[in-house]
Parts: structure tokens; C-alpha cells; sequence
């Protein structure tokens, strides 16, 4: 399969949604290429898994290089592993959720699905690249989208949270940047699987560090976090769910990649890793409890719930390492639905002040039970993806015996009790109580319920057939433990 | 066979998931009558499953064998760790899947009439399917985790059951309390599996326990080393275990959640809050029994005290209730710490006595007190009231009912023949072979619970003349003929020779009765039960005089010793105060605080840059001149040395 | 006393000097216009030093010289018209008041 095929769909999409008129054409032009990059999407999955079956154990598929920049080594080199299918699967699952999340946008409609149509294209691209370089020329691809969606569709205090945002991801970016060209310098290359087969280096000592700060600020490594909560709650229904769903996995699959070329010094700063995920994992938690906008709500348990995929890419461990993508994908999917299901609401009762709601499952079936089985994925119910990405992780960890490590464990099952306390206390006073006065009474429409749908279909397909995802990622989690020094 | 058994838990699961999608387009109560009859099938299938598994396949070697007739992998994390989703058949997993699905039909049929005209009737009718779904899953699990996936599971069926009237405030509260309570103790659970998982390699339950029992095992001694706080791993991980079985059974400290959970529509807390999910706890340790008994009897003396402190306690509380369920429920509680202690008490072997005992009385326990329920049911229905002194000289209007109560009373009351008398012999017995303390509490909780019981049967049905009812009487037949079954199950069940059925190892023991043994706690009972009738068969002072008396001890009975109030200063003014509040605060002010100091540094610095572009010629002539300068100096500063 | 290439070079520098002075002072458009003249003619005055004493067989110097003629000409034609419009605009032609291209 040709994988430039997940970068000129989104292309020739946003050319022609450029060429549209009016809002009505725009978004059904949007609407189509995100069912076919869905269909690209699922497409790769399928060819990947044959060509697996068929005993094609290289690391990388479907491999294709191009050189364009010829003096600096720079290459167009792309290629996916298992992970990578994972995440092209989960932002194409997001777009199209996105897309008829945000339906009824009237304003600049057009310059809106353009940017999140760029968007997806910085992320595919992302996930697709096999050299550094284009990695990062995605990475900026994805960046600037936000900044525009925040900015101009945004709501709240937006400048601020938009130049927050872009700030702080610059900011990350610029990081990635430093130590991608210390690599190079170093190495003369900035190609990912030759990095890979290369020696350890004392200079990865601080390579690795800068590098995953880097791609840290994206996932919200502590304390480098606090872009997430103004950037997610300023942002529109579709920038959170692009925000939180795509972007922030940008993060955690660079710092999985870091880890896989540089795995001496992944394991020498694996207790630093460990600690601040742990760190972020119960902060979040015991900062959300004391939340009192849905969105802002959302966001801090974004932090906690990422906090999970970097323990898990800090434990090492082939289960922890598989866990932690499935933890993304998983809080993808998750939280897209959250943040979809808040727009939802918000649209109806005109807030996101949890104490002013009440009792909206008289009115709203339909909302409200896709709040209940986000916020039952969120606390980790059996049978919803959030379970078996969680309990994944908490195997993987336990197989680290150190005291530090137990302790980090330990900490992440506390929080899923405090997420359950902070879940049942926002879903409660929305959905059950007393009914309060909405300025709309009515139920989601078809566009709310198809995108809600969707969501609510992945995150099912992975809680009640994990072993798919697992068996997609698990090789490739092999693939980096293998090359790991022996572990304590 | 397999297809058969699958059938049990799937057709339940199939109820929730029709009625759940379609359930609202379904006319009137057909969607009750659907899932009635899926259910009734899953019961008569998992009658024949007894009858084979008891009766045709009968014993191996002389024990009831340990068989895994269907498994199917699930979730892969390395070759031996792996989550398969299987069916564990021994004998207190038949037994217990007879009883769950029996009872759960029971609620069923009765809960045809008792919510006929509800908004959300089918949705009720879903949420029964999914709670018996998880429910007998939970206990035919192969899997340490699967059984942990069904307790969640079971839990969340039990918090959308419990605010099923989700208007009510009180109802939201009380379900998220009941979850959060468990899911608290579930903590305990999952990090007891990671343990025990962890050191003997395994999740699946048969190798698990061969591996943590064998002494040959080579998993065996790093598991039994001491490992932290001079404990064992294998004792962490059994009383982590414990800890969650604990708060699922509603054990001491963790009981908190059951008497709100009676704010649950009264079928429901027949069915999940007194015969099925509050046993799931004394099932877990039943079901990790083996491991317990052989390698680890420390964490046994654990559940032993914790279900005599249990027992007890909730039998005093229970004497000074006025809400009827509520009295039920604190008596559910003190069952059950009867049913931990029994088990606490059991050895391997001969001396595994306490394990069919527990066993025994989780069987029985669950016909009388789902019968109990019921009836309390009946009565809400008809005096609109769940206060006791709301009610009084019912036994004309209800006459029916006032004869299953009194029956049930007896039998819980430990009362001879009737099935509570056989099941608690049996445990006191057991207790009386092993500890002289536990066996005396136990004694006196029973005349305890005879007091409490009639307490509330005099208030009931004799007490006052007779109160006006709302005319409802006693429901249709719906609701009259699970009644009557399980007022058969609370007379016969005690007969069952369930020793010669349901022991740890699999190995009949015969069935004895030590009738000089039962003249204590049956005399015991009597004397509780005249105390009732003399205190509540007529309005008179004197209850309120003892009250008055014994003020202190009553008060904090009354209050449930506190313990409601110790969660709440522990969650509210330290949880949140201490530990949400200072992370909200840190995270606005000092980190974020920091990103923002940075933003504005970079602005002050560049404020003062700017400064430098004025505007004015001259002033960059000079500026440029001074470089000129500079470099010419710097220049010829190198040139020259 | 005979004139040489280092009296040349003081008059020139005195020139060069007194030229910057009434640039940075000068608030006046077209006397700074007449300071810059100052400091070209300056340079102009080395150059022919320089080709007179040092390389005397050459004409770089002369040519250099013209060229700057030439070109500072056509710079003061340039300077006088922005003065003219900057005179438009601010109705003056005082340098303190053009300060409108800033930060």
C-alpha cells in the first residue's frame, strides 16, 4: 500500500474544500474525505495484518524513501508499525467523529475544515514518517491548525489560551528540534531505523532528555501540562476533540519512538519518567475533583489519563509498552466523546458550569447516556476501552520489581478511585438530580448521534476485543524491549 | 454442555442489550415478560447444569471435580499471563449460579407487577438483565481478572440500579456512595491480582491456586517471603484480595454503602443487596479458599475477625433502626459477617467444616432474606412508607405476607426446622472447633438477630391496631408466587445435605447434627424473640424507657457508630481540603503560574528592546556609529596583538 | 613647510569629524543633508591624497572621486524630495518630528 495515499487524501480534501461554496458543500466535501481517509484507514489495517500473517516480520511496512533534501541528508522516508496503524486508525476515527461534531458551523465554515483537514494531514503525515526531519515538519503542520482554531473559533478567554498553546508547543517543538539536530550532527542522518541500529552514545545522556520533554509538552508530561486546560476548554467542540484526541497522542508516540532509538537512555532516565508520570497521573486526578467546568474537568483528566501512557513507555516492559498505546488510543477515543458530548450539552444548556445542570436525562436520553459510557470508559469499566489499555499498564508495571516503580503502580490504580469519585459527582449532578431549566430541550440530531456513535463503537470494538489492538501493537513493543540493556 | 452453560449468563446479557436498544418501542410490559422468559430459560439451564454436574457426571476420585469446559482468549499481555475468558465449574459455582439465577427470576416475576406503570420499565428490565449477566459471570469466572471485570461490572449494574429513580436526590447520592465505596475497596482487589498474578505467573484460577498451594511449586517460597512490613507477598495479596471482597460484602469498615442502597426500588435490593452481589465478597474468598487455607492462614484470621466485628456490629445496629429496609439491610450485613467469619474459621481438610457452613448459609440466607425483601416490598407498596412507624396490625390487610415474614423471621432467627437453623448451626459449630471468642460473639449476635428480626415483625404486623393502608394489598399473583416459593425455600432448604454437596476440596463429609450443641443458640433465639414480643407486641413506653436508659450506647448505635461521619470528615475535609484543593491551587498558581511569569519576562525584556527602535535618525546614527567604533576598536584590538 | 599626505589626511579627518557632529546635532533636515556632503567630500579628499601621494601613476582614486560626485548628486536630489514630502506631511522639516516609523 502506498502510504503518501493518507497524505493526498487530506490534500486534495482541503484543496476542494477550498474550491467549495457555501457551508453546506463545504462540510459534506469534509465529511467525505474523512470517510474516506476511515476506509484508507481501515484499509491499511487490513493489509498490514495479512501481510504480518503471512510472516512479514520486519519492523517496518510498506516502506517508501524519497531523498529531498539532498546536502542535509533529509529524506521523505515513511513506513508503518503496528503503532502506527494504531494511531492512523484513531485520528481517522477522531476526524470523522470531528467533522459531524462540528455540523452546524456557520462561521468561516470553510477556513474551518480546511484548517482541520490540514490538521489531519499534519498528524497522518506524522505518524507515517520514518525520518526525523519530516517528522518534525509534521509535527509543525499539526501545530498551527490549533493555534487558528483556538484563536478564531474559540471561546472564553481564547487569545490567551491560543498563544498559550502555540507557545508552549513551539516551545516543545523547538526542544524536539535541538535534539533532532544533535542526532544528526552526530550521526549525519535523521532516519529513525538507522538511529536505531546504532550504537549507544554518552551524548543520549542529554539527547533523550530534551527530546522527550519535547514531545512531552504535547502529552502533557507535569509540569509542562498547563497548556492543556485553557487550550481544551478555549477550543471549539471539534478543536478539543482534535486537541485531545490526535494532538496529544502526537506527544506520546514521539516519546515512544525516542525510546526506540535511544533505549540505553530510555532505561538509564526510566525512574525520572516513572515519577512525573506518576506524578501527573494523581495531580490530574485529585486537580480534577476540584473542577467546575465540564471542559476544564476534561482536561485535567486528560492529564491524568496521559499520565498513563508515560508510565508505561517509563516501565519498559513489553506489556507496559503495548499498554501505553493502547492507553492512547483509548483515551482518543475516549475523550473525543467526551468533549463531543460537552459541546452537545453546551449547545443546549448554554454552559459547562456542572452546578447549573441537573436532571438532563429527562430530556436528553440520548446525551446523557453517551456522557454515562465516556464517563464509565474514563473510570475504567470492564467491556469499554479504558479497562483493558489501564489494566494492560498496571501488568506491564507490576513486572518491574523496584520499590519506585511499585509505588508509581500503586499510585495509578489510586487514581482510578479518584477518577471514579470526580466521574460519578460531574455525571451525577448533569444527567440525574433534579431537572433544572435548559434554554433547548431537545435530544442530540442525527449528526450528534452519528458522531457520538462512532466513537462509541471504537471504544466498544477495543473494551470487548482488546486482543485485536493488542496483537497490532504487541510486536512492535517487542521490537523496542528487545533492543533494551537488561533491566533491574 | 459448554454451549449450554454459555447460554446461562448470555441470555441475561442478551435482555439487557434488546431491551436496552429497543426496549422504549416495545409495547406496555412486554418488554418485562421478555426478560423474564430469557431469564427463565437461563434458570431451568442452569438447573440441568446442577443436575449434570451433581447427579450425572457426578464425583472423580471421590471429590466433585474442577473443570474449565470452556475458555476463549481474551486479552494476551505474555504467553503465560493472559486474560482468557473461560467457565470454571466446582461445586460452589454450580451451586451459586442455581441460586443467582433462581433468585434473580424470582425478583423478575415479582418485579412484573411491583413496577407495572414505571416510565423506565424496560429500562429497569435491561439493567436486571446486565446486573444478572455480570453476576453469573462473576461466578463461573475462570480468570482472576475476569472475575474482577464482572465485579465491576456487577457494580455498576448495582449504581444504575440503585439510582433508578435518578429524580431523587437521595437516590443519586446513595448510588454514587455505593460505587465509590467499592470501587475504593476494588483498589485493594486489583492490586491484590497484580500481586498474586505477579508471583505465581498466571490469571487463570486452577493454575493460580495449584501454584500458590503446591509446596512443591516453584512459585511457592518467593510468594510466602517476607516482602514488606515483615508480611508475605502471598499475605498482601490475599488480604488486598479480601480488602475488595470486603467492601462488595458490605464487611466493616467498608459497609457504609448498603443501608443507602436502599433507596433502590425494593426488588432490586432483594436481588443485588441481600441474596447476590453482597455475597459476591464471601465468594471471592470461597473461591481463593484453597490458597487462603494452605499458605497462608494469617489472612484468614483477617476475614475471621472481620466478619465477626461485622456480625456484630451490625446486628446492634439493626436493633435501633426505624427505616424497614434499612433494618434489613444492617441484618444482610450481620449475615454476611457470619458467612466471612465461617470461612475465616475453616481449615483445610477434616477441619473444613466452616467453608460448607459458609457456603450453606450464603444458600439459605439468599431464600429467606430475598424473601424478606419481598415482603417488604408488599408492605412499602401498601402503607406508601418505609417507617416502621408508619406501620403496625398489618397482619389483616397482608395476610399473606405477614405469614411468609414470619416464617422468614424464624428462619433467620435460627429457629428449628425452618433453613436459617440448619446453616447457622453448622457455623456456630465450626467456630466453637476453632475459637472460643469468635463462637460467643457469634452466639450472642444470633439471639441479637431474633430480637432485631421480631422487632420488626411485631412493629410490623401487630404493635398498633391497624394502620390505613393505600388498598394496593398484596399485588397480583406476580408478585404473591415468588412469595410463595421462597417462603418453601426458607422452610425446606435447611434440608439440603449441602456438606455432602459443596466442600473446599471437592470431597463429600457427611452431613451431622449436634442437637445437644443447638440448645444455646436456639434457646438464645427464643429468649430474643420474647423480648421482642414483649417490647413491641403492643404500643407500650418501655422501649423508649430502655432507650432512654442506655442513652449513650442507643445514640451511637442509632448513629451507626459514627463511622458515616468519620468517611465523611476523612473525604470532605481531607480529600478535598487537604489534598484536591492544595493540587487545583498549585496547578493555577505555581506551575502555571511559572509558565505565565515566563511569558511575562520575555514581554518585560522585550518591552525594553523595543525601545531602542524610536524612530528617530540620529539616534541610529549614533547607535550605528557606536558599532562602527566598536568594531574598528575590536578590529584592530586583534590585528594588533 | 611642504604639504603632505598626512596634512591631507587631518583636514580630511577634520572634515569627516565635523560632518558626523552636525549629523547626530543638526535638527535640521537639509543641514544634516549638508553634514552627510561634508563627510562624502572627506572621503573624496583622501581618495585624491591617496592617489596623489602613494600611487601617483593611477587615476583609481580620481575616478572613485567622480563616481562619488556623481552619486552623492543624485543622493541629494533623493534626500531633498523625501524632505519635501516629509515637509507635506508634517509641515516641517525638524528630523524630531519624523518619528513615526517605530516599533
Amino acid at each position: 500500500m502506498n502510504l503518501s495515499l493518507l497524505l493526498i487524501i487530506p490534500a486534495i480534501t482541503a484543496a476542494v474544500i477550498l474550491l467549495a461554496r457555501g457551508a453546506a458543500q463545504v462540510r459534506w466535501v469534509a465529511l467525505t474525505g474523512a470517510v474516506v481517509q476511515l476506509i484508507a484507514g481501515i484499509g491499511l489495517y487490513n493489509v498490514f495484518m495479512q501481510a504480518r500473517s503471512a510472516g512479514d516480520d520486519r519492523q517496518y511496512l510498506f516502506e517508501f524513501r524519497h531523498r529531498w533534501f539532498e546536502s542535509f541528508n533529509m529524506q521523505y522516508h515513511v513506513g508503518v508499525d503496528g503503532v502506527s496503524v494504531a494511531m492512523i486508525l484513531l485520528t481517522a476515527l477522531v476526524v470523522l467523529a470531528g467533522v459531524l461534531a462540528s455540523w452546524r458551523q456557520e462561521k468561516l465554515a470553510k477556513d474551518f475544515f480546511f484548517l482541520l483537514t490540514l490538521l489531519a494531514m499534519g498528524a497522518y503525515g506524522f505518524f507515517i514518517s520514518l525520518d526525523l526531519f519530516t517528522l518534525f515538519f509534521f509535527l509543525e503542520i499539526a501545530v498551527i491548525p490549533k493555534f487558528l482554531l483556538i484563536g478564531i473559533w474559540g471561546s472564553g478567554r481564547k487569545e490567551y489560551s491560543a498563544n498559550k498553546l502555540a507557545l508552549m508547543l513551539m516551545g516543545g517543538s523547538a526542544l524536539v528540534l535541538v535534539g533532532m539536530l544533535a542526532l544528526y550532527f552526530q550521526t549525519d542522518t535523521f532516519d529513525m531505523k538507522r538511529l536505531a541500529g546504532m550504537a549507544a552514545d554518552p551524548s543520549h545522556g542529554w539527547i533523550f532528555p530534551v527530546l522527550f520533554i519535547g514531545f512531552g509538552v504535547f502529552t502533557a508530561l507535569f509540569p509542562f501540562h498547563t497548556w492543556v486546560p485553557d487550550g481544551h476548554s478555549s477550543a471549539p467542540t471539534a478543536g478539543s476533540m482534535f486537541l485531545a484526541g490526535i494532538s496529544m497522542k502526537l506527544g506520546g508516540y514521539g516519546c515512544l519512538r525516542a525510546t526506540g532509538f535511544m533505549p540505553d537512555a530510555a532505561a538509564q532516565y526510566a525512574p525520572w519518567i516513572v515519577g512525573l508520570a506518576a506524578i501527573a497521573i494523581l495531580y490530574g486526578a485529585f486537580a480534577t475533583l476540584m473542577q467546575k467546568d465540564l471542559k476544564y474537568m476534561n482536561a485535567y483528566s486528560s492529564i491524568s489519563h496521559c499520565g498513563f501512557v508515560l508510565l508505561g513507555i517509563g516501565m519498559l516492559t513489553r506489556t507496559a509498552l503495548a499498554g501505553a498505546v493502547m492507553q492512547m488510543v483509548s483515551h482518543g477515543l475516549m475523550t473525543a466523546l467526551f468533549f463531543a458530548v460537552i459541546g452537545m450539552i453546551y449547545s443546549r444548556t448554554g454552559t459547562r458550569m456542572v452546578s447549573q445542570m441537573g436532571g438532563l436525562m429527562k430530556t436528553m436520553p440520548f446525551i446523557c447516556t453517551t456522557l454515562f459510557i465516556a464517563g464509565l470508559c474514563s473510570l475504567g469499566l470492564p467491556g469499554l476501552s479504558g479497562f483493558a489499555a489501564e489494566m494492560t499498564v498496571f501488568v506491564g508495571a507490576w513486572e518491574r520489581t523496584g520499590a519506585g516503580y511499585r509505588l508509581a503502580t500503586i499510585a495509578g490504580c489510586i487514581s482510578i478511585v479518584v477518577t471514579a469519585v470526580y466521574i460519578l459527582r460531574a455525571t451525577g449532578q448533569v444527567a440525574m438530580g433534579p431537572a433544572k431549566e435548559t434554554p433547548r430541550q431537545d435530544d442530540a440530531q442525527w449528526f450528534e448521534k452519528a458522531s457520538a456513535i462512532i466513537l462509541i463503537a471504537g471504544i466498544l470494538l477495543i473494551g470487548l476485543a482488546p486482543g485485536l489492538l493488542m496483537d497490532l501493537v504487541s510486536p512492535d513493543a517487542g521490537y523496542i524491549t528487545d533492543t533494551l540493556p537488561s533491566l533491574p | 454442555m459448554p454451549l449450554q452453560i454459555l447460554l446461562i449468563p448470555l441470555l441475561p446479557l442478551a435482555a439487557f442489550v434488546l431491551l436496552g436498544l429497543f426496549g422504549r418501542r416495545l409495547p406496555g410490559p412486554s418488554s418485562g415478560w421478555l426478560a423474564t422468559a430469557l431469564l427463565a430459560v437461563s434458570t431451568i439451564l442452569s438447573a440441568g447444569v446442577a443436575w449434570d454436574y451433581f447427579f450425572v457426571a457426578g464425583m472423580q476420585d471421590g471429590a466433585y471435580p474442577t473443570q474449565v469446559p470452556f475458555s476463549v482468549p481474551w486479552l494476551t499481555f505474555t504467553d503465560e499471563m493472559r486474560i482468557d475468558m473461560g467457565i470454571l465449574l466446582d461445586p460452589i459455582s454450580v451451586m451459586m449460579i442455581v441460586v443467582v439465577s433462581f433468585i434473580s427470576l424470582m425478583v423478575h416475576i415479582y418485579s412484573l407487577s411491583y413496577m407495572k406503570g414505571e416510565a423506565r420499565y424496560a429500562t429497569y428490565f435491561s439493567y436486571l438483565g446486565l446486573f444478572t449477566f455480570s453476576m453469573l459471570g462473576l461466578v463461573l469466572s475462570s480468570n482472576i481478572f475476569q472475575i474482577y471485570m464482572c465485579w465491576e461490572l456487577v457494580g455498576v449494574s448495582s449504581f444504575l440500579l440503585i439510582g433508578y429513580h435518578y429524580d431523587r436526590p437521595s437516590a443519586v447520592a446513595a448510588s454514587k456512595k455505593a460505587f465509590i465505596v467499592t470501587r475504593f475497596a476494588d483498589l485493594g482487589f486489583l492490586i491484590g491480582i497484580l500481586v498474586l498474578s505477579f508471583h505465581a505467573n498466571t490469571l487463570d484460577f486452577p493454575t493460580l491456586i495449584e501454584r500458590l498451594t503446591d509446596p512443591a511449586s516453584p512459585y511457592l517460597p518467593a510468594a510466602a517471603a517476607p516482602a514488606f512490613l515483615g508480611l508475605s507477598a502471598l499475605t498482601w495479596g490475599l488480604v488486598l484480595v479480601f480488602a475488595g471482597g470486603a467492601g462488595k460484602s458490605a464487611m466493616f469498615p467498608l459497609h457504609i454503602w448498603l443501608p443507602d442502597a436502599m433507596e433502590g426500588p425494593t426488588p432490586v435490593s432483594a436481588l443485588i443487596h441481600a441474596a447476590t452481589m453482597v455475597v459476591a465478597g464471601v465468594y471471592l474468598v470461597a473461591r481463593l479458599f484453597p490458597v487462603f487455607a494452605l499458605s497462608c492462614p494469617a489472612a484468614l484470621e483477617v476475614v475471621a475477625v472481620t466478619g465477626i466485628l461485622s456480625a456484630a456490629l451490625a446486628a446492634v445496629i439493626a436493633c435501633t433502626q426505624t427505616d424497614i429496609k434499612r433494618v434489613l439491610a444492617y441484618s444482610t450485613m450481620s449475615q454476611i459477617g457470619y458467612m466471612m467469619f465461617a470461612l475465616g474459621v475453616a481449615g483445610w481438610g477434616a477441619a473444613n467444616e466452616g467453608f460448607s457452613a459458609s457456603m450453606f448459609h450464603l444458600f439459605t440466607h439468599a431464600m429467606f432474606k430475598a424473601g424478606l425483601f419481598l415482603c417488604a416490598g408488599v408492605i412499602i407498596h401498601h402503607v406508601h412508607s418505609n417507617d416502621l412507624a408508619g406501620m403496625g396490625g398489618l397482619r389483616k390487610a397482608l395476610p399473606f405476607t405477614h405469614i411468609v415474614f414470619l416464617v422468614c423471621c424464624l428462619a433467620i432467627a435460627g429457629i428449628p426446622p425452618f433453613a436459617g437453623f440448619f446453616s447457622k448451626e453448622a457455623i456456630l459449630l465450626a467456630a466453637w472447633h476453632k475459637s472460643t471468642v469468635i463462637y460467643s460473639i457469634g452466639l450472642v449476635t444470633s439471639g441479637l438477630t431474633a430480637f432485631y428480626m421480631f422487632r420488626l415483625y411485631f412493629s410490623i404486623f401487630h404493635h398498633k391496631p391497624v394502620v390505613p393502608g393505600t388498598g394496593h394489598g398484596e399485588g397480583g399473583p406476580a408478585m404473591m408466587l415468588p412469595l410463595a416459593i421462597l417462603l418453601a425455600g426458607a422452610v425446606f432448604a435447611g434440608f439440603v445435605p449441602f456438606s455432602e454437596f459443596v466442600t473446599a476440596d471437592g470431597t463429600p463429609s457427611p452431613t451431622e447434627l449436634h442437637l445437644g450443641f443447638s440448645v444455646a443458640p436456639v434457646g438464645l433465639g427464643i429468649a430474643g424473640i420474647l423480648l421482642a414480643r414483649r417490647l413491641y407486641q403492643t404500643a407500650n413506653p418501655l422501649p423508649g424507657r430502655i432507650a432512654e436508659r442506655w442513652q449513650g450506647l442507643y445514640r451511637t448505635a442509632y448513629r451507626k457508630f459514627y463511622v458515616d461521619e468519620l468517611y465523611l470528615f476523612f473525604t470532605h475535609k481531607i480529600i478535598f481540603n487537604l489534598i484536591g484543593r492544595p493540587a487545583a491551587w498549585i496547578d493555577r498558581v505555581i506551575v502555571d503560574g511559572f509558565m505565565n511569569l515566563l511569558g511575562q519576562a520575555s514581554l518585560t525584556v522585550s518591552d525594553g528592546i523595543s525601545g531602542m527602535q524610536s524612530g528617530k535618525v540620529q539616534s541610529y546614527a549614533a547607535w550605528f556609529l557606536a558599532g562602527l567604533l566598536g568594531f574598528a576598536i575590536l578590529t584592530l584590538y586583534i590585528l594588533f596583538t | 613647510m611642504d604639504v603632505g599626505l598626512k596634512h591631507m589626511l587631518f583636514v580630511s579627518l577634520a572634515l569627516f569629524f565635523t560632518g558626523v557632529y552636525g549629523f547626530l546635532t543638526r535638527r535640521n533636515l537639509i543641514t544634516m543633508l549638508m553634514a552627510a556632503e561634508l563627510m562624502l567630500n572627506s572621503v573624496n579628499l583622501n581618495f585624491i591624497a591617496f592617489n596623489k601621494y602613494v600611487w601617483p601613476g593611477q587615476l583609481d582614486g580620481v575616478f572613485f572621486t567622480l563616481f562619488i560626485i556623481a552619486i552623492a548628486a543624485a543622493e541629494a536630489a533623493v534626500a531633498i524630495a523625501i524632505i519635501i514630502n516629509l515637509y507635506r506631511s508634517f509641515s516641517s522639516i525638524d528630523v524630531e518630528d519624523a518619528d513615526t516609523l517605530k516599533y
